[in-house]
């Protein structure tokens, strides 16, 4: 059985943060000018040589986007269940050694939440919680997916990484996709940051999308944190990640987030920054890299950032975000993972989308398919 | 404007030969303008974009129009079985026993899978549909799908979304010079001379999509298909003359006969 634990282990971090940052112009170039582009080409264009070639790149981007994914933009909406965890990480407002009231939502709850999100007009939702396999585990999800089902057309699930057994056991539920995080990709940076709970298990995480392509998931949402390590050298690994899957995986699609870190409770300060130009430079890079793949922007971002990236290569957005279970019919701003920046409606991002020229997108997909 | 031969695809007529797609229009009143534009009359409709509990569905009302025919599509679908409940789920819904065949079970190049293709196909017909394949440009499946009943084949001239023309000619030609049932030519059409050459070879008609919907213009592009379309077939009405790469101003290995 393949897995990306052997890929990964071929690359060392130190070496591949090298080779990136001493990527030339020329490579930039041949990059730029190839028309199938391999991970060497990723490289150049995440490198600092890349950045004088950044309106040159949005463009071809924003060609490649058109073409395969036309003048669209899709909406979605997270919908946090719990936020009870049983990990340390430095950087989340959800961690164990955070001290804030904890809460899973009930039957009742639940069905308050989708009928407030129902009636801001989604119809693909994000099922969002910590991890605390006793509290919220398969059985709980299943339950959730149970009562949420009926009324989306697309449910994806960002929870604790699960064995394939029981991804299996939760398509059977409506269960579409599921986004993992691998967070960092350095593993001693990652276990600084994960000191504490079952997600201390870098490689048992790092296995997670191949336990997903195994359970036939129809998508996978992959990604690394920006700010806790240097983000080119994660990027270049999360390409890696995606390459590979892809190849093995050949059923499944798969979508790309670039979380930048926000300030929550209880938060780290960032090891590493990243400029808006740098994240600009990072979506066009992907788009040309891979012009299949779902780039996921969230509402971490700014106004006018997310404005702008709709052309850049950006294909799914998130709005309305609430990041505390309850959070969408009980409005009190409490117990939130982090706190958002762009906090426009659902229907203003609407319109927003459509000044641009591109339509928003609410349906694609049905509950009749897996 | 000289008409050209009128198509029958089951129990529909159609008087043009530009089958439409409706997807990646930048909003679908710009779509509704470039398909008017096109004079298409059966346009392609992916049932998982469209609200079918919402009468108001906004891409269906801008479909509305008499002569134009819809065609439900089942992309998203992985299997066989997935397929059959999906055309199920649009003839209900859309009260049309037309459907458009896809299964692609790899999302990365939309490649369809003949095997689940065929099994599908033959079920569908059976219960009553009119089978519209999206197919490789594979003679013996065109065939194969012909023979289950479907009442055209749709193969693709390169891979969809890719704008690059008919590259799997010499495998159309023979499609079409040994298929009972209408070739539509689907997929990979970039430009209007793409289609108006896969009119030329002496396809029934052409289905474009992303090379009118992601143009600079739309309604612009739509008519120029249309054009294109009704060029290509007048000149397969009229029989094309026979290219050849020198002047052959005489027979040089019989004109003795005539000494």
């Amino acid at each position: 059985m393949s897995s990306f634990i052997d890929i990964f282990a071929q690359h060392e971090w130190h070496k591949t943060k090298n080779r990136i940052y001493s990527k030339t112009a020329y490579d930039v170039q041949v990059a730029l000018g190839s028309s199938t582009r391999t991970i060497e080409d990723f490289e150049a264009l995440i490198s600092p040589a890349a950045e004088p070639y950044l309106e040159e790149m949005a463009q071809l981007s924003n060609a490649i986007t058109k073409k395969r994914f036309g003048q669209t933009i899709q909406l979605f909406i997270p919908m946090y269940l719990s936020n009870e965890c049983q990990n340390i990480c430095t950087y989340c407002g959800f961690s164990l050694d955070v001290d804030i009231p904890r809460k899973t939502l009930n039957d009742q709850e639940i069905l308050s939440e989708v009928e407030v999100i129902k009636s801001l007009g989604y119809d693909h939702i994000l099922l969002v919680t910590g991890e605390a396999n006793n509290i919220v585990g398969v059985k709980y999800f299943q339950h959730a997916l149970k009562l949420i089902r009926p009324h989306f057309s697309h449910i994806s699930l960002e929870v604790q990484p699960l064995d394939q057994e029981d991804y299996e056991l939760l398509t059977p539920f409506g269960l579409n996709t599921v986004l993992v995080y691998q967070e960092t990709y350095n593993e001693n940076e990652y276990k600084t940051h994960h000191p504490k709970g079952k997600k201390s298990n870098f490689l048992y995480r790092l296995d997670t999308p191949d336990r997903l392509g195994r359970a036939g998931l129809h998508k996978i949402g992959l990604g690394a944190l920006i700010g806790l390590e240097d983000w080119r050298t994660d990027s270049f690994f999360t390409a890696l990640h995606l390459d590979y899957l892809e190849k093995a995986y050949w059923q499944s699609k798969f979508s790309i987030s670039f979380p930048r870190l926000r300030p929550c409770a209880g938060g780290i300060d960032l090891k590493s920054n990243m400029t808006d130009k740098e994240l600009a430079q990072l979506i066009c890079a992907y788009r040309i890299f891979n012009e299949e793949v779902e780039l996921s922007l969230s509402t971490r971002e700014s106004e006018s950032f997310r404005n702008n990236a709709i052309k850049l290569g950006i294909t799914n957005l998130s709005a309305d975000s609430k990041t505390n279970p309850g959070g969408y019919a009980n409005r009190e701003e409490s117990l939130e993972q982090f706190e958002i920046c762009d906090e426009r409606s659902g229907a203003t991002m609407a319109k927003v989308i459509s000044a641009q020229g591109y339509e928003p997108v609410w349906k694609d997909w049905d509950s009749v398919l897996q | 404007m000289m008409h050209t031969e009128s198509l029958k695809i089951a129990d529909k007529t159609f008087h043009s030969r530009l089958f439409t797609g409706t997807g990646k229009f930048g909003s679908n009143s710009l779509m509704e303008t470039a398909l008017l534009a096109s004079g298409s009359e059966l346009v392609t409709v992916a049932l998982k974009r469209v609200d079918l509990a919402n009468e108001d569905d906004d891409i269906l009302k801008h479909l509305n129009h008499s002569h134009i025919n819809l065609l439900p599509n089942t992309s998203g679908v992985r299997t066989s079985t997935e397929a059959v409940l999906a055309s199920q789920l649009a003839r209900e819904a859309l009260e049309t026993n037309w459907i458009k065949l896809e299964i692609h079970p790899d999302p990365k190049y939309l490649m369809p899978d003949p095997v689940e293709t065929l099994k599908a196909a033959e079920e569908l017909v059976k219960i009553g549909f009119v089978v519209l394949p999206y197919c490789h440009a594979d003679p013996v499946l065109c065939k194969r799908l012909e023979e289950v009943g479907t009442a055209a084949v749709m193969p693709l001239g390169s891979p969809i979304g890719s704008n690059r023309g008919l590259e799997m000619e010499a495998m159309l030609n023979i499609i079409i010079q040994q298929s009972h049932v209408p070739v539509v030519v689907d997929a990979g059409i970039g430009a209007p001379s793409h289609a108006a050459k896969a009119m030329e070879l002496g396809a029934d008609a052409v289905l474009v999509n992303t090379a009118i919907a992601v143009s600079n213009n739309p309604v612009k592009m739509g008519e120029a298909f249309k054009l294109a379309v009704e060029a290509g077939r007048i000149a397969f009405e009229s029989k094309l003359g026979k290219a050849s790469s020198k002047a052959e101003a005489s027979s040089p290995l019989t004109s003795f006969l005539d000494q």
